[in-house]
C-alpha cells in the first residue's frame, strides 16, 4: 500500500492506504478522527463534509490522493476553538437533536463565513439546503444563520 | 431482588461504602405485551448514585437519538434531590433486565419514567435528611434539603450529601415519600441544556459508528436484492484479492467482507459475485401490493368499535366516501445500521446504538444458543433512530459474522443497505364513508383501514384485528358523531414492516382528519368549525384545536393561491393541532407556516418538546411532499438520498408552537408532533387548489 502524508489538523499524518481510499475513511478509521460521520457515501447528503484549504468538501467524495498537500480541517480541528461563533449559537439555540449530521452542518456554515463575510442569508440558506437533517432540526438552523449572518433579509 | 409492596419499590444499596445508591422500581406497561399475556413485573429503574463528593450519577436506561431522555430522565430525578443541576451526571445502561422495560419507542420515555424516577429522588432527598438529623440529633422535621445540602432550620447549619451519603445508606429506605407539588418545581419546566449537544457539535460524541473496539476489523454484507431470497452460491476470488480483505463468509442473510477498514470492506462486499435464489417473491412490484390491499376496498372489514347504528338509512343525507393511500417509508436514519460485535469463548459482547438492547441480548443469546447472562450489549448514541433501531437483524448479522470468523468485527450498512434491506412503515389503504344531515350535522363516519399490521408480522401472526395495532390513531375518536363504525382488514405483505415515528399514526389521522375536512365540506361548514362543534366542551383536544386557531388567525383571508388547513389528534396520551399554510403556485408547493399547538400534561423540558415537535413537523413533512419507497422484483428500488429524498432547510416551514399549561399527567412527545402534520397541509392544499390530496406523496401535476 503506497504512504501517504496528509495535513490534518495543523498535523502531517503519515498513513498507509490504497489510492481509492475516500478522506471520509482516511479520517474515521485511519485516524481515529470520528467526528466526520458516513451517511450518503456519495456526496448526497453532506454529513462528512469538511474544509480544504478552507473550503467546504464532501470527504465521502475525495480519494486520498486528491488531498495529498492539502490544508484538511475536520471538526475536531475547528472544535480547537469552542469559542468559534458557531459552536457557541448551536448551544444557545440547542440546534442539534441526534446530533449526527451537525459537524457537517456546522463545517459547511463555517467555510461559508470564513470565505465571504459579505455572504448574504440567502445565500447562505441556498448552500445549507445541501446538508440533509433527518431530524429535521432546520427550523433552529435557520434561526442560527439568522444570528450568525450579517447580510441580507 | 427482594420486592416492596407498593405502587413503586424502592430498595437501597451500599455501594462499596462510598455511595448511595438507588433503585425505583415499577411495572413494566403493556405496550409491547403480546394480547393475552399475564401482566409482567419487569423491574424498570433507574440508578442513582450519590458519591463522596457529592456527585449525582443517574443511569438512563432509555436509548439517546436526540429527543433528549439522557437530560430529561436525570431532570425528574434531580427536581425531588434537592440537587443543582451542575453536579448531575449521565451513564448509559447496558441492556438488562434489571432495568425493566428497556424499550425506547412509543413515546414512552418520559411517560413511564416519570413517578418512579422522581420517586428515587426524593426518596434519596428524604434518607439524606434523615442522615443528617441523626448526625445532628434533631428530628427531621427541623431539617430540609436545598441544593445539595441538608440544612439545620434551628441553626442553618449545612452539609453537602457527599458527606452523609455513608449514613444514609444505612437507613430504612421511607415508605410513603412526599412529591412536590407542581408549583414547587425548579427543574422540571425549565429549559434545561441538553447534556450531550457540546460534544455532539466538537465531533467527541460516540454514536454507534463511532465506537472502536481495539483488535476490531470491518464488516460489510452483499444480501439479496429480493426480499426473502438467499445466496445459491458464490465466487469470492475478486473480493478476496482486494488488499486487506481478511475473511469472506456465508451468513443467513447473505455473504460478508471481513477487512481491515471500512471502505476495502465496501469494496470486498461490491466485488462479490453471488448468485441469487431470488426466493418466493421476486415477482411482487408496489402495484401488485397496492392492488392487493385495493382489493378490500369493496369489503366491510373486521369490526374495530362501533357506535351507535352506522347501518342504518341514511339515505336522505349528504353521503361521501373516499380512499387514501400511503405507500411504504423508509426511516432513514443519518446515521446507517452499525454493530460491533465479538463472540468468544460462549460469550458475546455488543455494541449497538440500539432502541431494543434487552432485545438484541436475547436474540443474540438464542441465535448462538448462549445463556442471555453471557451476552452484553452496550449502548450508543444513535445517529436518528425513528423505530428502525428497535429491530435487531443488524445485532445478529455481526455476531454472526464475529462466531464464523472468529474476530471482533464492526459491521456498517452502506446507504444503500439501510434504504434496501431495512424495515419499513407499511403502506396502506383506506376507505371513508360519511353523512350529514340537512342541518349540516354530521351523522355518519366509517373508516376501514387495510394494511399489514406490524404485530403480526414481527410477533403473533394470527392477530385479531380488533386487538391488532393498525386501529392506532383511528379509535375512540372524541367527535360526537353518532353513528360510527371503524373497521379493519389486516392484509400480509413479504416487506417486513415496523413502527416509524408515530407508527399508525402516520397513516389513520392523515385519512380521519382529512375526510373530516371532505365532510366538513359537504355540510357547508367552516373546517375548524366543524371539528369543534363536534367536540365535547370539556376536550383537551377541541382546546387545543381552538388555541391553534386562534394562534394562526384562522380567519384571515390568504391571497388566490394560497390556502390554511387545519387537524387535531390524539396520540400517545397528548393531544395535538395543527394549522398549515401553503402556497400553491405553478403546481408547486410550499408550506409556509406550521402552527402548533400541544397539550402533553406537565411538560418537563420545553425547549426538547418543541424541538421535537420542531423536528416532527420537518420529519412528517418529507413524507407528505417526496419520500416514498417503491418495490420492484421483490425488492426495494430506492437506494440513497438522491431516489428516496428527505425534507431540506429551504422546505421547512415557518413553525410556531404553543404548549398548554396545565398538570394533567405526563403525555407522549416525539412522536405527537406528526400526527396532524399530513392532514393539515392536504386540507390546506384543498383550501388553496380545490384539489383534495387522497394519496401521499402529494402529486399536484
Amino acid at each position: 500500500m503506497p504512504e501517504y502524508s496528509l495535513k490534518v489538523n495543523g498535523k502531517e499524518r503519515k498513513i498507509n492506504v490504497d489510492e481509492d481510499t475516500p478522506l471520509l475513511w482516511v479520517l474515521r478509521d485511519t485516524l481515529g478522527l470520528t467526528g466526520t460521520k458516513y451517511s450518503c457515501g456519495e456526496g448526497i447528503c453532506g454529513t462528512c463534509t469538511v474544509h480544504i484549504n478552507g473550503k467546504a468538501e464532501r470527504s465521502c467524495t475525495l480519494s486520498v490522493q486528491d488531498v495529498v498537500g492539502d490544508e484538511i480541517t475536520t471538526i475536531e480541528g475547528l472544535a480547537e476553538n469552542p469559542d468559534h461563533p458557531i459552536f457557541k449559537t448551536w448551544i444557545d439555540l440547542e440546534v442539534s437533536q441526534c446530533g449526527y449530521c451537525q459537524p457537517g452542518q456546522i463545517m459547511t456554515l463555517a467555510a461559508l463565513l470564513n470565505e465571504n463575510p459579505n455572504i448574504t442569508k440567502e445565500e447562505v440558506k441556498e448552500t445549507m439546503s445541501t446538508v440533509l437533517c433527518r431530524c429535521a432540526t432546520y427550523a433552529r438552523i435557520d434561526k442560527a444563520i439568522d444570528k450568525l449572518v450579517e447580510g441580507g433579509k | 431482588m427482594r420486592k416492596q409492596s407498593r405502587r413503586e419499590f424502592i430498595k437501597v444499596f451500599t455501594l462499596s461504602g462510598t455511595g448511595l445508591f438507588l433503585a425505583a422500581y415499577t411495572p413494566m406497561n403493556a405496550f409491547f405485551n403480546k394480547p393475552g399475556d399475564e401482566p409482567k413485573i419487569f423491574s424498570p429503574s433507574v440508578y442513582l448514585k450519590i458519591d463522596n463528593n457529592g456527585i449525582v450519577t443517574v443511569t438512563v436506561h432509555r436509548t439517546e437519538m436526540g429527543q433528549g431522555v439522557r437530560t430529561a430522565l436525570p431532570m425528574l430525578v434531580a427536581e425531588e434531590l434537592e440537587v443543582d443541576w451542575k453536579n448531575i451526571r449521565v451513564e448509559q445502561a447496558d441492556g438488562h433486565p434489571k432495568f425493566g422495560n428497556q424499550q425506547t419507542g412509543g413515546s414512552q420515555s418520559i411517560r413511564r419514567t416519570y413517578d418512579p424516577f422522581r420517586v428515587a429522588g426524593a426518596a434519596a432527598r428524604e434518607m439524606l435528611i434523615s442522615a443528617a438529623a441523626l448526625k445532628w440529633g434533631v428530628d427531621v422535621k427541623n431539617c430540609y434539603a436545598e441544593k445539595g445540602f441538608v440544612i439545620n432550620k434551628s441553626n442553618g447549619k449545612k452539609l453537602g450529601y457527599g458527606e452523609l451519603v455513608d449514613e444514609a445508606a444505612k437507613l430504612p429506605v421511607p415508605e410513603n415519600v412526599p412529591l412536590k407539588d407542581p408549583k414547587d418545581f425548579k427543574i422540571i419546566g425549565q429549559r434545561i441544556h441538553i447534556m450531550d449537544t457540546p460534544d455532539k457539535i466538537y465531533g467527541k460524541a460516540k454514536f454507534g459508528i463511532d465506537v472502536v473496539v481495539p483488535g476490531m476489523l470491518y464488516a460489510a454484507v452483499q444480501r439479496c436484492p429480493a426480499i426473502g431470497g438467499s445466496v445459491k452460491s458464490f465466487d469470492d476470488s475478486k473480493t478476496r484479492k482486494i488488499n486487506g480483505v481478511v475473511d469472506v463468509v456465508k451468513i443467513s442473510r447473505g455473504v460478508a467482507v471481513v477487512a481491515n477498514s471500512t471502505w476495502v470492506s465496501f469494496k470486498g462486499k461490491d466485488a462479490l459475485e453471488i448468485e441469487w435464489d431470488l426466493g418466493p417473491n421476486a415477482n411482487i412490484n408496489s402495484e401488485d401490493i397496492r392492488k392487493n390491499l385495493q382489493s378490500f376496498l369493496n369489503e366491510a372489514g373486521s369490526d374495530i368499535q362501533i357506535i351507535g347504528n352506522p347501518e342504518s338509512d341514511f339515505s336522505n343525507n349528504t353521503n361521501i366516501e373516499a380512499v387514501y393511500e400511503v405507500p411504504f417509508l423508509a426511516h432513514a436514519a443519518m446515521e446507517p445500521m452499525v454493530c460491533i460485535a465479538e463472540v468468544k469463548n460462549g460469550k458475546a459482547e455488543l455494541w449497538a446504538h440500539s432502541q431494543n438492547p434487552q432485545g438484541l441480548r436475547s436474540d443474540v443469546a438464542r441465535a448462538l444458543g448462549f445463556n442471555e447472562d453471557d451476552v452484553t450489549v452496550h449502548v450508543t448514541l444513535a445517529g436518528g433512530a425513528f423505530g428502525r433501531k428497535h429491530t435487531n437483524e443488524y445485532g445478529l448479522e455481526a455476531a454472526e459474522i464475529s462466531k464464523a470468523t472468529g474476530k471482533i468485527v464492526k459491521l456498517t450498512w452502506t446507504r444503500e443497505d439501510d434504504m434496501k434491506h431495512g424495515v419499513f412503515r407499511p403502506a396502506s389503504m383506506h376507505k371513508l364513508k360519511g353523512s350529514v344531515d340537512k342541518d349540516g350535522k354530521a351523522v355518519l363516519f366509517s373508516h376501514h383501514v387495510i394494511a399489514e399490521s406490524i404485530t403480526a408480522q414481527r410477533f403473533y401472526r394470527p392477530i385479531p384485528v380488533k386487538d391488532s395495532d393498525i386501529k392506532e390513531g383511528t379509535i375512540n375518536l372524541e367527535y360526537n358523531i353518532p353513528n360510527m363504525k371503524i373497521t379493519g382488514t389486516i392484509v400480509p405483505t413479504h416487506v417486513p414492516v415496523t413502527w416509524y415515528r408515530s407508527v399508525y399514526h402516520n397513516q389513520n389521522p392523515y385519512a380521519v382528519e382529512s375526510f373530516l375536512d371532505e365532510m366538513a365540506y359537504a355540510a357547508k361548514k367552516d373546517t375548524f368549525e366543524f371539528r369543534r362543534d363536534l367536540l365535547p366542551d370539556d376536550s383537551r383536544l377541541k382546546a387545543v384545536l381552538i388555541k391553534a386557531a386562534e394562534k394562526a388567525g384562522w380567519y384571515n383571508k390568504l391571497e388566490k393561491g394560497r390556502g390554511k388547513g387545519i387537524a387535531c389528534a390524539e396520540c400517545y396520551d397528548s393531544f395535538i393541532a395543527q394549522v398549515a399554510e401553503v402556497t400553491v403556485k405553478d403546481n408547486k408547493l410550499k408550506v409556509d407556516r406550521i402552527v402548533c399547538v400541544l397539550d402533553c400534561g406537565i411538560v418537563v423540558n420545553p425547549d426538547s418538546v418543541e424541538a421535537q415537535l420542531e423536528g416532527a413537523i420537518g420529519f412528517a413533512l418529507s413524507a407528505v411532499l417526496k419520500s416514498k419507497i417503491t418495490i420492484n422484483n421483490g425488492g426495494v428500488v430506492e437506494s440513497n438520498y438522491d431516489d428516496y429524498e428527505i425534507l431540506t432547510l429551504d422546505e421547512m416551514p415557518k413553525v410556531e408552537i404553543e404548549l398548554m399549561k396545565n398538570t394533567y399527567k405526563v403525555g407522549g412527545v416525539g412522536e405527537t408532533g406528526i400526527a396532524a402534520l399530513a392532514p393539515a397541509v392536504c386540507n390546506a392544499i384543498f383550501a388553496a387548489t380545490g384539489k383534495r390530496v387522497r394519496k401521499l406523496p402529494v402529486e399536484l401535476s
